[in-house]
């Protein structure tokens, strides 16, 4: 197991550099922030200081090492925009993305095993085929296309709900979080079950597919001809069996949720990271938006590191196959 | 019948009450969130909004961009190279210290000398030397007679001297971008007291009882919140998370009239929206015969520049793409702006007239062009570029439009390959900062100098020596209706005869309050709570 994991933490260093040079290389070759950020009415002189300010006269291999040398101490660079460390304004909006990223995590779990699960079992019912019916919208919707319309019907002509933004904070060991007060998850519902939707749709199938595999199979028949209950026969051996692809998607997507809740964040003018990238493509804050790409890259690899060990956990037999290799 | 008297007494009661509050706090959904609060970080219209009010100027600009006195109660010039401001007596600071000329003095010294900020505001302070006659007394000096003064003083927001900062290195007097973002420096002496910026959410401003000046401040607690997004922006004002939103798109417009919960205003802009032509090379890369093959470039000669521009119908265009929300353009500045030229009419749709001067000037048969624009910076920029094509098509000059996203249009608009504009015509606005022709002219029309600093937007670069001597002549003059004049001139020269570049429209800006409430459009463009005000 430590092998294992030593090799992939090498390998996972190497994807990093990999990405690194493509990010920095891409950021590089697009546009010129200079013009974002300099005053309509500056002259000459004024744009020519920027630009050294900021160290863009110099040849991209140099800048590129700087870069490099810089990361490897832990620092990936001021903010052209606010001049702040990247990492810190990232840092800032992060518990805002989490909190939004585990509350649709949450919805989709909570309400996609079950609905699945009842799916699989009863494939022929009216209730089942609506909720694959119903699942096919959340996957084929975009999702700017519903978030809009969620605001249209529950904010602006229902007035249930926020339109945007997120509610009150409260400190929870020096960290700001929405979801313990009443008007923060007034606030994170909308954009939950928007950022949600498509993982929902996702867990749905894949619980029905795993059910309607596992229903089948010896063990549920011989649990059956034992006389354990449904309740227990569901609830532990099927559960269980169909458990593991939806932890390797839900874990894999998990980082899908975080890094690119860009959308679902704009339309609901939610101050997360997703937010913050978008602003910093728009005002080419290359320094946010590489320290952006760059913390998405070291996230999947941990929650790729983290699904391998919780399958381990799931099922007994990835361990011994891993021993063996 | 008691109890429907009680439920009527209690409904009274409660409307007061919710006027009440109405009256008290104001939350405003803007578009663009500021980069700092520090105010000499960044010269950029979000920034000079939002910082603004929480730190005066020594004059100010009204929502007409017309100088009125904010620290100054008075100024004057004392000869030709000296300027002399008196200050309001009784001027304090958010924190009660009083404000005087040394911090005037000390804030042109941070402002000067500011290092690692974006775009400074270097431009308005340089070559000026502060002097202080008293306390209440200031006088600016410069080496040549500076009739912009009272103008650029519209920039320079005052700071106290007496705020700290974090900063060890001593750079910028000790305090550092962050010290005003967290409220430790942001000690103004404006209508609103800093409270708290939570990025990329909101800024909150309270009243500062304290404030002696011109700017009414209806507003007790003032909530600023970052919406970027359009139909987002929209549906916050409908749901009523916002009172109020700036930059309504023109494509709701419409719709919103009709709302009866919802009241617009709208006001035109200082910001032209123009196209620039290539005249600088033989060889232009984006105009051919109609064949493809190679010409010289047509765009050199003013008649079929002018043809180009008789080619537009300004009318339709204002009226299908801009949803009747924009004004036709004849020049640089609207009607009213200081300097604009009384000679210059909205060039009509005249397509037999284009057609004419083409012949004269030699391409009876026209040429084939591409053109270029951004499409996600100015209002339904892409969409008028489309327009034009067309027409331009329609008229006998085959055309194609590119559009891309701004942060790479900018660049390879002003300098591609070789450091040079990449394109020979593009789509470009410009808001005069200032509030009169000469930024304009200053920045479009004047030959492209970079060691006087002169055309540094001139992305077509036109040149006429004789209109870049009028324009230096109206720099150093003094007196206001002799200016006002020689711009206008200027004007004439760059637009009417040269047709340096081509105005299209002028921005008309709109805000959307809650039935109750109205903005004072401003053609600055900044959305400032003070002119929110009950309808």
């Amino acid at each position: 197991m430590t092998v294992f994991v030593i090799r992939r933490l090498l390998q996972a260093a190497l994807v990093v550099l990999i990405m690194s040079l493509l990010v920095f290389g891409g950021v590089f070759l697009v546009g010129d922030p200079v013009e974002m950020l300099v005053a309509d009415d500056a002259d000459q002189a004024e744009r020519e200081a920027i630009i050294k300010s900021m160290g863009l006269d110099l040849p991209f291999y140099i800048q590129y090492l700087r870069f490099i040398g810089n990361a490897l101490q832990g620092d990936m660079g001021n903010s052209f925009v606010f001049q702040e460390s990247a990492m810190h304004l990232i840092a800032e909006r992060m518990p805002a993305t989490f909190e939004l990223a585990f509350a649709a995590l949450f919805i989709a779990v909570v309400f996609g095993i079950p609905l699945g699960i009842y799916a699989g079992l009863n494939a022929n019912s009216w209730i089942s085929k609506t909720i694959m019916t119903t699942s096919i919208l959340g996957f084929s919707l975009p999702t700017f296309w519903v978030g809009i319309m969620m605001i249209l019907f529950f904010a602006v002509i229902m007035g249930w709900l926020p339109s945007s933004g997120r509610g009150e904070t409260v400190d929870v060991f020096g960290i700001q979080l929405s979801l313990f007060t009443l008007d923060g998850l007034s606030h994170v519902f909308l954009p939950a079950v928007n950022l949600a939707l498509f993982k929902l749709s996702m867990v749905i199938r894949l619980a029905r597919a795993g059910t309607r595999e596992v229903v089948h199979q010896d063990y549920i028949k011989f649990a059956r001809a034992k006389g354990l209950s449904d309740t227990r026969i569901i609830g532990v051996h099927l559960f269980k069996n169909i458990m593991i692809p939806v932890v390797t998607v839900l874990g894999l997507e998990f980082g899908g949720l975080v890094a690119f809740s860009v959308v679902t964040e704009t339309v609901f003018a939610w101050p997360g990271m997703g937010k913050l990238l978008i602003d910093s493509i728009n005002f080419l804050d290359r320094p946010v938006i590489v320290a952006y790409l760059m913390f998405v890259v070291v996230l999947f690899v941990v929650i790729n590191l983290i699904v391998d060990v919780l399958y381990s956990v799931l099922d007994p037999r990835v361990r011994l196959q891993e021993m063996k290799s | 019948m008691k109890a429907l008297r009680k439920l009527g007494l209690a409904a009274v009661a409660l409307s007061a009450m919710t006027a009440n509050v109405m009256a008290a706090d104001i939350v405003i959904g803007i578009r663009s969130e500021p980069s700092s609060m520090d105010p000499y970080f960044h010269n950029l219209t979000p920034n000079n909004a939002m910082i603004g009010q929480v730190f005066s100027r020594l004059v100010d600009f009204d929502s007409k961009q017309q100088i009125f006195g904010s620290i100054a109660e008075s100024w004057k010039t004392v000869n030709d190279t000296t300027w002399e401001f008196k200050l309001r007596k009784g001027l304090k600071f958010h924190d009660g210290s009083d404000l005087t000329v040394d911090d005037v003095i000390y804030s042109f010294e941070r402002a000067d000398g500011y290092e690692g900020g974006n775009s400074s505001f270097r431009t308005y302070t340089k070559g000026k030397k502060l002097v202080k006659v008293d306390d209440l007394t200031l006088h600016i000096v410069t080496e040549r007679p500076y009739p912009l003064m009272a103008n650029d003083m519209t920039t320079v927001m005052i700071m106290s001297s007496e705020a700290k900062g974090t900063d060890s290195s001593g750079k910028n007097k000790g305090i550092s971008a962050k010290d005003f973002n967290d409220g430790t420096a942001t000690v103004g002496s404006g209508p609103y007291k800093f409270v708290e910026w939570k990025k990329g959410e909101h800024i909150i401003l309270e009243k500062f009882d304290g404030y002696i000046g011109e700017i009414a401040q209806p507003w007790d607690k003032v909530t600023f919140k970052f919406i970027k997004s359009e139909p987002a922006r929209v549906a916050a004002l409908l749901a009523g998370d916002v009172d109020a939103i700036d930059n309504v798109p023109t494509i709701d417009v419409e719709r919103l009239k009709k709302d009866p919960r919802v009241t617009l205003s709208s006001g035109i802009s200082n910001r032209v929206i123009y196209l620039h032509l290539d005249q600088f090379r033989e060889d232009s890369p984006f105009v051919t015969a109609k064949d493809g093959s190679k010409i010289k470039n047509p765009l050199l000669d003013p008649r079929v520049r002018k043809a180009l521009s008789k080619m537009i119908n300004r009318e339709a265009i204002v009226k299908r793409v801009m949803e009747g929300v924009a004004i036709p353009a004849g020049q640089l500045l609207p009607e009213g702006f200081f300097g604009v030229s009384p000679n210059l009419e909205v060039e009509a749709y005249d397509p037999a007239g284009a057609k004419k001067l083409l012949a004269e000037a030699g391409y009876p048969d026209g040429f084939a062009l591409t053109i270029h624009g951004p499409n996600d910076r100015y209002i339904n920029d892409a969409k008028i570029l489309e327009a034009i094509g067309q027409l331009f098509t329609g008229n006998g000059i085959p055309t194609k439009v590119e559009t891309m996203t701004k942060n790479i249009f900018f660049k390879r608009a002003s300098s591609g390959a070789e450091g040079l504009p990449e394109f020979s015509l593009v789509l470009v606005g410009w808001g005069s900062g200032t509030g009169e022709a000469s930024s304009p002219l200053k920045s479009l029309l004047a030959t492209h100098d970079k060691s006087k600093g002169m055309g540094a937007s001139n992305r077509g670069r036109h040149s006429n020596p004789k209109m870049d001597a009028m324009l230096l002549e109206a720099l150093a003059t003094v007196d206001d209706t002799k200016r006002a004049g020689l711009l206008a001139k200027a004007t004439d020269m760059g637009i009417g005869e040269d047709q340096g570049i081509i105005p299209l429209h002028y921005q008309v800006n709109t805000w959307a309050t809650k039935k109750g409430l109205k903005y004072n459009p401003r053609t600055d463009e900044r959305t400032l709570a003070s002119d929110y005000v009950p309808e």
